[in-house]
């Protein structure tokens, strides 16, 4: 950061990166957003139906159901990523389809196929993680700051 | 011999006795399938890792060229080549296969040209009888290295170029038919701070402007010298800006003569966002495509200016901005001559 500081850009930088910025198409953030939306929603929806059918057919309760929902999306999204599929509905879907568990369930697959030429332990096993890695540890982090909060705001008599 | 500040003038115009053109199913799909030697429909080739693929579309690369010129690898002297993987690696195993005197070189995209005109260099010095410049990139190795895994799902923004799957070879020679090499323009390395690995073509127009620029006032001429000026990999965001800031500058290329590799590989309707990208997206464009066109006569003289950006995933992610780099050279078909 301090780096980014440090390295101030020179007046010709700065001109011509306007100039280059009038001439690059934007992101279309509306319609992405739309996509987003529709991708993410029908995702969503495909994984209530699953729970429902969780419910309603095999015996579960409402909070017993989640985890072979969540088994079944994974499952699915796995085999899509496999077959080369997934990453072209991500690059209609955009942020629908990377945020759900389906997303995460990607970047493990797909890093997985990728190092499997280096072998098994330094391949597969190394580079599992590489993409989702960061998501488990401030996750796991920032749910231990939330805990932390929880219990002293119980300590000092709120809740 | 130089002349001007950075530009080699060939005396002995070298000759292309022979270039070639390798592509993946990608590229079989594209606008130029028609000028490639050969096309693979398996971007894997059989192989177990896209590294060794690639590597192989090299060695492929090297083999018809040789085979096209009616020699044999051992008659070749000199091999130059570069590509984009770490260490170089498909240009020094495929120089393992040949087993011929080798040189590697990095300039990322641009290492076509850079191999070009440094195997001119040689041949036109009387430093060998003949020298091979090659040049590959895959479009999987590439990803994998630079980017994310291939199947990972982020979406790219329209600004992102598809990395072409391929190889490209040419051999030169002192005497012989085809188009010759008659001068080079060796690239300053030019950073305007740009940062973003999905807007290559922006990073490198300035290099490109500069060489192009460079080139016609160490040699003296204008655009009007050339039937075409083709940028390596700019695609269509690149080449725009490139255009818009040649003409800033005072340097009007008609839009007809002002072309790039990157655009013309893929057609419109490809995902490809804004085009072509890579080393191979030069080579196979230039040894495949223009080459062909030239001896059938439809050109007689070209500036191919091989456009590099010069970073590494590490430098991005250390947040460094990319460094570019454009090598320009020039063909020309001689009449009476060939």
């Amino acid at each position: 950061m301090s780096n980014k500081k440090k390295k101030k850009l020179t007046p010709t930088q700065q001109k011509y990166q306007r100039f280059a910025k009038d001439r690059e198409p934007k992101r279309p953030v509306l319609s992405n957003v739309i996509r987003a939306f529709i991708a993410g929603g029908i995702i969503c929806t495909i994984g209530q139906g699953l729970q429902w059918m969780f419910m309603t057919y095999f015996n579960f309760t409402e909070v017993t159901a989640g985890n072979p929902t969540v088994a079944v999306l994974i499952i699915i999204s796995v085999l899509l990523t496999g077959f080369g599929v997934y990453d072209h509905i991500a690059q209609w879907g955009g942020a629908g389809t990377a945020v759900p568990v389906t997303g995460f369930a990607n970047t493990v697959a797909s890093a997985s196929i990728e190092h499997r030429t280096e072998g098994y332990v330094l391949g597969v096993g190394g580079n599992m993680f590489k993409l989702a890695g960061p998501v488990i540890t401030y996750g796991v982090f920032s749910a231990f700051v939330v805990a932390i909060v929880k219990i002293a705001i119980k300590a000092l008599g709120g809740m | 011999m130089i002349q001007g500040h950075q530009t080699w003038v060939f005396n002995s115009k070298p000759v292309i006795l022979a270039s070639s053109a390798v592509g993946g199913p990608f590229e079989a799909q594209g606008a130029l399938a028609e000028d490639f030697d050969v096309l693979h429909g398996d971007i894997w080739l059989g192989e177990d890792s896209f590294e060794k693929a690639e590597k192989k579309f090299l060695e492929q690369a090297c083999e018809i060229a040789i085979h096209k010129a009616g020699m044999k690898k051992e008659d070749v002297q000199f091999f130059l080549s570069g590509d984009l993987m770490n260490q170089i690696i498909s240009s020094s195993f495929a120089a393992r296969t040949l087993g011929v005197p080798y040189l590697g070189l990095f300039g990322a995209c641009s290492s076509a040209m850079e191999g070009l005109a440094l195997a001119a260099l040689i041949v036109d010095s009387k430093a060998a009888q003949n020298a091979l410049a090659g040049t590959s990139s895959h479009n999987g190795s590439v990803e994998k290295q630079f980017r994310y895994p291939t199947e990972y799902g982020s979406q790219k923004p329209p600004t992102a170029q598809w990395t072409v799957t391929g190889a490209g070879a040419a051999l030169l020679a002192q005497e012989g038919e085809g188009p010759r090499v008659t001068s080079a323009t060796i690239g300053r390395v030019i950073d305007m701070g740009l940062s973003d690995p999905y807007n290559m073509g922006g990073a490198m127009a300035p290099a490109a402007v500069d060489t192009i620029q460079a080139h016609f006032r160490d040699l003296n001429i204008d655009h009007s010298y050339y039937d075409m000026i083709a940028t390596g990999d700019l695609g269509r965001v690149g080449h725009q800006i490139a255009a818009d800031l040649l003409a800033k500058h005072g340097v009007k290329i008609p839009a007809k003569k002002f072309t790039d590799c990157g655009i013309l590989i893929y057609k419109k309707n490809q995902p490809v966002m804004a085009g072509g990208s890579g080393c191979a997206c030069c080579a196979t464009v230039t040894y495949g495509h223009f080459f062909k066109r030239m001896r059938k006569g439809e050109l007689k003289r070209i500036l191919i200016v091989a456009t590099g950006a010069l970073m590494s995933p590490l430098s991005y992610q250390q947040k460094e901005s990319i460094p570019c780099i454009a090598h320009a050279v020039s063909f020309e078909m001689l009449e009476g001559r060939n």
